[in-house]
């Protein structure tokens, strides 16, 4: 037995923060102590904060460390291991506490949160089956070993769990149409593929609880009556990769994977697929063409993978966070106490991952219903630098804005499609005023442009054409009839293109002219970019009042655009002017202003 | 399953359930638009020009790959679907050449017609285009890339009906392509040019290279024709525009190549353009041809033929006839050599195919392949062996694949080498060569033992079975395992593949991976059909497809030294009397001598005219020296052919003959169907049709015949011959027709041996595989797109498509 349990966060996030190295500090402190052996290091799933990375929670006391560097470690180990006290000057102590405070509970980032698939995450080995079973692990599954097949898939419909991979389609309806189509082969195959740029709840959950994992599929299996499943991770995902092979060799040597598991003559197998790096490998039908070898391109539904899906045969594809909800939907009572949480039409939680200019961006899990408001500012701890907030786009490059006037939309599928957005996998970033709204459509059509698999016209010329459109507005080149043209070829895209990434790119181009038309309006018409993104649209003048002649922008400025006598207010030669913004960074009288092209200031940043 | 009810446009259609949308949108002759669509390949969906709007739809739906659903309501040309289409087009257009003015494809192009019935004008949407170079390195047709709308129809044509998979997709996004791997030319891909993705492409993106700049699509007059090359008789459709061909295009409503065609079909036309052409009558006079009138052309042969017959009888003459004759032709042919008194006629290719020819006489009696082309993609199972169809006869081949691919038909694949159809065969089954005979005797009996046989079958229809079952009861799987080089396993399951097959055909070849127990192959395969109850039904038998376009037909007609039309034999006295009464003189006899005995005897076999229509036995027969030697001695050496052939240039007299294309007629191809070619252009200078040289001739020989045109002939021939009997000249209109057709309003035959085999009895024959020495195992001429086609060399040689020989051997 262990005296302690240290959970290091061992998931993408905080290691790219330095948690392998506090982990060697860690270990070398407790060996220079001769207590190496008294303590269970792990590194752990995802507790979600990655702002506040690397973290280290220690049970049973409830401690939560952030922020920590290898050298915290000495002080650490002699302080809190040795001498039993709480380092206080590594407790959480953000712009939302008054006092630093030791664990989750009192965390405000936590507080909203409601952890179902994620509770496991930072709290277990996700090396170790024992750990995953002492939380209850492979209860459920061995409950539906010893239930109907069909009783499964009518569980799983009344928890109202909806497909949290981006269409939202009832999980429970797709199992039993997979259990109802004609045939002795079928096929489990998991979506682990993750492709909106930004998201990684999926990879946090196949990194911090992969038997869940497991245990969603083998169910999934018992449900549709399939004995094999493919996993398709993207291959950029190695640790979850090896993960999921450690869980698979430990769930066969406890014989809840191969031939006659526990004896109820279930066989199940399944494999690891590691994907192609194609975003729209992550659509269905490319996902199986993918696994088959062939080019992983789209074809049409129907029919759809339930009727005709791997290697022809039925195949229920499912979601990481999806099939990561199911154990818990299948325990005794558990699709009642699923069905608890959110609203009408959208039951459980969600994984959301809070990026852009949000103070606290990471992970969190909400009930579904939560409002924009409530996840941006309790949640998310507001906006970062004390600017405005302007929108947040919710569903990744296939999603939409949301802007102000909506910041209390509850966060459900249906609240979503209306207001021009998509669930999407759960990609939410904050945008300030800093951000230009026809700049932000570009940039994420100019990533669904690239990723256009060809295959279909519509996305594959008109998402060209409309990138070309926007390039030309953000350039300074935009024409009145550009507006009309990009909305007509978005509505055409979206009605005409084969596949889900052609049917929704132009999400971000239709909601940000929706919402925020007359930012377009100025960048045609007044070749005005307010946000002083679009390096053509705006020139930057200095404040001849506020400047002090400190010259920090003088150094800072790459092209030596800036001259002035010291003492005396700058200028700024714009014919040299790169528009690089340096000179923002480093003026500390906020004296440099954005100004539309050759025009007196009138919007500061 | 109970019918689907649907409203289109306001109007209620039934359909079957699994109908798309844009099959049932055609029921009511509802036009949508379409461009990656095509009913023999996979659903596609790409190009979304069929998009159309159904009610309570979240988006458009492609009509093409959406099977309907009851109760659906459905506009094909709503606002929504016009602007949609609309922009679909513009987006095209956009990056699209707009050089319609010089384009091939203008007139035909479906952008352009797609484009003009929604008024797109040019495109509102400009910015990057493609700007690929063009491959026109190959022989064949250009391909300009900037022209392509990526709606892979090629691709589809290319990997899933020919199998050559020269091409594919290559890259990904606004960048696609389509070519061959790597982007390299299709010069160096595994393209064996057919063309098919030519004649698909909806623009013109793909064009052969002999109509650039010949003409407009409504400058040019379609004839339809019969391709002149192999037995598979492929329907064509010649492209003529002032008097000259100028194209070839397959014709889709043909149930015999359904819009296919091979290489030869497409490309190999143009020897009818070749210099080399003969356009006057030729008498060799001192050793050098000159050109004489046909008046005395004709003299000379009189008086020859004559003086010939004084000195040496009737039987000096022997008239050598092509299989590539129209019935006609061969026809009017026999009926002169016959009316000049002897029987003295035959065909040397015939002779090439009699090993495989006289084994089905002898099992089935009948020598034609059992069942129709049509009937081969919805077998259930097909055993390929020692034939290389991809190169013999890739027409067919296309249909195994597609029996494959759309019936899921199991497929056995015997062969030395690797040929092409081992890529989807189920079952390969690369055997020594030379042993296919223990192969096949072994599966018999594994299938005898196993129980797998069709006992009520084999009771009713067959005679020999027990003796059979005796002897062929050594061919253990061990046994064959050793001979053929096979695992025992493979054996096993491919029998069974065969046998447990509800319908299962037989493929192989007469002429091609030829072995010199090639009767004997023949035979184990029929024994292997009629164990198995495989003949006689529709989808289930034996496919021996022939090499020549009218091998069939020529014997149909009794171009045969024992036989007359319609195999009606010579040592009959009613039909002798038949055939005396109709043609006004007497008939001998005795039967003619075979063209092997007159080769082989040489100057023995006391011929001393001969009378060769459209035969080149120099180079056919394997000793040239010797035939040459034989030919020059004759006292009378008349040729009649298209070419001054090498054994043309022997003749003391070279008639010049029309080529398919300058004259009406029919031909019978290797699944017995009647087909009729028409006239397109006229021939060069003096030639004449074949039928007409003939006609003539008899009237100079004193022989009272008339006939106003192949018509008539056509119709004397259908009056003596039972076969031929229900067919004319209009009923051949469309799809032509299989014999036996015995009345006029007969349908004609798919399959023979429905009930009773054309013997009566079908026959189990015992054959031993006997090990061969290796230099006995002649295969048959060369590799590559040419077997021993000696006649269709003779076209082929005068053509482009020559180059792929040069190339290949
Ligand atoms: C372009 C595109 C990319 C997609 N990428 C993913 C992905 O990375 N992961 C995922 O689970 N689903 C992705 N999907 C959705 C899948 O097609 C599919 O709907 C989902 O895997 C079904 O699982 P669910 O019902 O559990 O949500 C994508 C869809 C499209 C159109
Ligand atoms: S919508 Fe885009 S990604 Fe989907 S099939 Fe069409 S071209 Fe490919
Ligand atoms: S000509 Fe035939 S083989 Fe060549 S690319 Fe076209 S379809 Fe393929
Ligand atoms: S070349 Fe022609 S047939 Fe092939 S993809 Fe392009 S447009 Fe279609
Ligand atoms: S014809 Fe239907 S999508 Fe191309």
């Amino acid at each position: 037995m262990y005296e302690k349990h240290l959970m290091i966060c061992g998931a993408t996030g905080c290691i790219s923060s330095g948690s392998r190295s506090v982990e060697q500090a860690l270990v070398k402190e407790l060996e220079n102590h001769g207590i190496r052996d008294r303590y269970r290091l792990v590194m752990g799933g995802c507790p979600g904060f990655c702002e506040v990375g690397p973290i280290l929670v220690i049970y049973p006391d409830e401690v939560f460390y952030c922020h920590l560097t290898p050298k915290d470690m000495v002080e650490l180990v002699e302080k809190h291991l040795v001498g039993g006290e709480i380092v206080e000057r590594l407790l959480y102590k953000g712009p939302d506490v008054a006092v630093p405070v030791r664990f989750y509970d009192s965390i405000p980032f936590y507080a909203k949160q409601k952890f179902n698939v994620l509770h496991n995450s930072g709290i277990i080995d996700p090396e170790s089956i024992d750990e995953y079973i002492m939380r209850g692990g492979y209860r459920a599954f061995t409950r539906a070993l010893t239930i109907d097949s069909l009783t499964i898939c009518e569980e799983v419909k009344e928890s109202g769990l909806r497909g949290r991979g981006g269409a939202g389609f009832s999980t429970g309806q797709k199992w039993e149409f997979t259990n109802k189509a004609p045939g002795p082969k079928k096929y489990v195959v998991c979506n682990a593929d993750e492709g909106d740029p930004g998201a990684f709840m999926d990879r946090s959950i196949l990194e911090g609880d992969p038997h869940a994992i497991l245990e969603g599929m083998l169910i999934c299996g018992r449900a549709i009556g399939s004995n094999e499943g493919y996993i398709y991770c993207r291959a950029e995902y190695p640790l979850a990769i090896k993960r999921l092979k450690i869980a698979i060799s430990q769930a066969l040597e406890y014989g809840l994977l191969g031939e006659n598991i526990l004896g109820y003559g279930f066989n199940f197998k399944i494999n690891i697929k590691e994907g192609a790096g194609a975003f729209v490998c992550g659509e269905e039908t490319a996902l199986l063409a993918s696994i088959e070898g062939k080019r992983g391109i789209p074809r049409p539904r129907p029919p759809f993978p339930a009727q005709s899906g791997l290697f022809g045969k039925p195949t229920t594809i499912n979601n990481v966070e999806t099939l990561a909800n199911i154990p818990l939907i299948v325990r005794e009572g558990g699709a009642a106490e699923f069905a608890q949480i959110g609203t009408a039409g959208s039951k459980g939680t969600k994984v959301f991952a809070l990026a852009g200019k949000i103070r606290n961006t990471g992970l969190c899990e909400v009930p579904m219903g939560i409002t924009f408001r409530e996840i941006i500012y309790d949640v998310g701890g507001g906006i970062k630098g004390g600017r405005e907030f302007k929108a947040v786009q919710a569903g990744g490059p296939s999603g939409g804005c949301i802007p102000t006037e909506l910041l209390d939309l509850p966060i459900d599928y249906d609240s979503l499609n209306k207001a021009g957005a998509i669930m999407g996998s759960g990609g939410l970033v904050v945008m300030d005023e800093s951000t230009c709204m026809v700049d932000l459509a570009r940039y994420f059509l100019s990533f669904t442009q690239k990723e256009s698999c060809g295959k279909c016209t519509p996305c594959r010329e008109g998402t060209m054409r409309m990138l070309e459109i926007l390039n030309r507005i953000t350039g300074g080149f935009g024409n009145p009839e550009d507006l009309d043209t990009l909305d007509s070829l978005a509505h055409s895209i979206k009605d005409s293109s084969l596949c889900g990434l052609g049917q929704t790119c132009p999400n971000p181009v239709l909601s940000t002219i929706r919402y925020f038309r007359h930012e377009y309006e100025e960048h045609i018409e007044e070749k005005y970019c307010r946000a002083g993104v679009c390096k053509a649209l705006f020139s930057y003048k200095i404040d001849q009042e506020r400047c002090t002649g400190c010259r920090a922008c003088v150094k800072a400025c790459p092209v030596d655009a800036i001259t002035g006598e010291k003492k005396e207010p700058h200028e700024i030669d714009q014919g040299r002017c790169t528009h690089c913004g340096s000179c923002i960074e480093k003026c500390r009288q906020d004296c440099i202003l954005i100004t539309r092209v050759g025009r007196e200031a009138d919007v500061s940043n | 399953m109970s019918a689907i009810n649907l409203t289109i446009n306001e109007l209620a259609v039934e359909v079957t359930p699994g109908t798309t949308i844009l099959q049932a949108a055609r029921q009511l002759d509802i036009d949508i638009p379409t461009f990656c669509y095509d009913p023999e390949l996979a659903p596609n969906g790409a190009c979304r020009i069929c998009v159309v709007e159904v009610e309570n739809a979240r988006t458009l739906i492609a009509s093409c790959v959406t099977p309907v659903a009851p109760g659906m309501v459905i506009h094909t040309e709503s606002e929504r679907v016009i602007n949609a289409r609309k922009v679909i087009l513009s987006l095209m257009v956009a990056n699209h050449p707009l050089v319609c003015i010089t384009c091939e494809k203008t007139g035909e192009c479906r952008l352009q017609d797609y484009c003009y019935r929604y008024g797109v004008t040019d495109s509102k949407y400009s910015g990057e285009v493609k700007e690929l170079s063009l491959d026109d390195t190959n022989t064949f047709f250009v391909r300009d890339m900037n022209k392509c709308i990526l709606c892979g129809i090629c691709v589809g044509k290319c990997q899933e009906v020919v199998g050559a998979g020269a091409i594919d997709f290559t890259r990904r996004g606004f960048i696609s392509n389509v070519g061959p791997a790597f982007e390299d030319s299709i010069e160096d891909s595994t393209c064996v040019f057919c063309g098919l993705c030519i004649d698909n492409c909806p623009v013109g993106a793909l064009t052969p290279k002999y109509s650039l700049g010949q003409g407009r699509p409504w400058q040019v007059k379609q004839v339809r024709a019969i391709c002149p090359y192999c037995g598979i008789g492929c329907n064509i459709n010649l492209q003529v525009k002032d008097d000259q061909v100028i194209g070839v295009k397959p014709v889709k409503e043909s149930p015999v190549n359904r819009g296919h065609l091979c290489v030869r079909g497409k490309f190999g036309w143009d020897y009818l353009k070749s210099s080399d052409r003969l356009t006057a009558p030729l008498v060799k006079s001192d050793g050098v041809f000159v050109e004489v009138s046909w008046e005395e052309a004709f003299g000379l042969i009189v008086d020859q033929i004559e003086e010939v017959k004084l000195r040496c009888g009737d039987d000096a003459l022997f008239g050598l006839c092509s299989p590539k004759a129209s019935n006609e032709e061969a026809y009017l042919f026999q009926k002169l050599i016959r009316s000049l008194g002897s029987n003295n006629v035959d065909s040397f290719t015939r002779h090439c195919h009699a090993p495989a020819v006289n084994a089905l006489m002898e099992a089935f009696g009948s020598a034609s392949m059992t069942n129709s082309i049509e009937e081969l993609a919805e077998t259930g199972a097909i055993l390929v062996v020692g034939a290389n169809l991809a190169e013999s006869h890739p027409v067919l081949n296309y249909r195994v694949r597609e029996a494959v691919r759309r019936s899921g038909a199991r497929l056995i694949v015997a062969h030395s080498e690797t040929i092409d159809l081992v890529d989807i065969a189920h079952h390969y089954l690369p055997l020594r060569m030379g042993s296919a005979v223990a192969l096949v005797n072994s599966l018999a009996n594994f299938i005898i033992e196993e129980g797998l046989h069709d006992r009520a079958f084999i009771d009713k229809r067959t005679e020999g079975f027990e003796i059979f079952r005796k002897e062929v009861s050594g061919y253990t799987i061990k046994y064959a395992a050793e001979v053929t080089g096979l695992a025992e396993d493979e054996l096993r399951a491919a029998a069974r593949a065969y046998a447990v097959a509800e319908r299962a055909a037989i493929v192989s070849a007469v002429d091609t991976d030829r072995h010199a127990d090639s009767a004997n192959l023949v035979l184990a395969l029929a024994n292997l059909a009629l164990l198995t109850g495989n003949l006689g039904r529709e989808a289930a038998g034996l496919y021996l497809p022939y090499g020549e376009n009218n091998l069939q037909g020529i014997a149909d007609m009794g171009a045969l030294p024992g036989v007359l039309t319609g195999y009606q034999s010579i040592k009959e006295k009613n039909v002798r009397e038949k055939f005396a009464r109709a043609w006004g003189v007497s008939i001998n006899v005795k039967p003619g001598f075979t063209v092997t005995d007159i080769f082989k005897h040489g100057k023995k076999s006391g011929i001393k005219a001969m009378y060769i229509l459209g035969e080149n036995p120099v180079t056919c027969s394997g000793e040239h020296l010797e035939t040459a030697a034989f030919l020059t001695d004759l006292d009378l050496l008349v040729v009649q052919d298209i070419y001054m052939t090498e054994t043309a240039s022997l003749a003391d007299i070279v008639l010049p003959a029309a080529a398919f294309a300058e004259q009406e007629g029919t031909y019978t191809n290797t699944e017995r169907r009647v087909q009729l070619s028409r006239k397109a252009v006229e021939p060069p200078g003096e030639a004449f049709p074949g039928w007409a040289i003939l006609a003539e001739l008899a009237g100079w020989l004193g022989f009272d015949w008339n006939y106003d045109g192949p018509q008539d002939i056509f119709a004397e021939i259908a009056s003596l011959t039972h076969q031929y009997a229900g067919i004319d000249y209009e009923r051949l209109n469309e799809q032509g027709l299989q014999w036996p057709c015995p009345k006029g309003d007969h349908p004609g035959t798919k399959f023979l041996h429905n009930g009773r085999f054309s013997r009566g009895l079908g026959r189990f024959s015992v054959v031993d595989y006997e090990p061969q020495a290796a230099d006995n195992l002649s295969i048959c001429c060369s590799k590559g797109h040419f077997n021993c086609q000696c006649l269709s060399e003779n076209l082929s040689r005068h053509s482009v498509i020559n180059t792929l020989r040069n190339n290949n051997v």
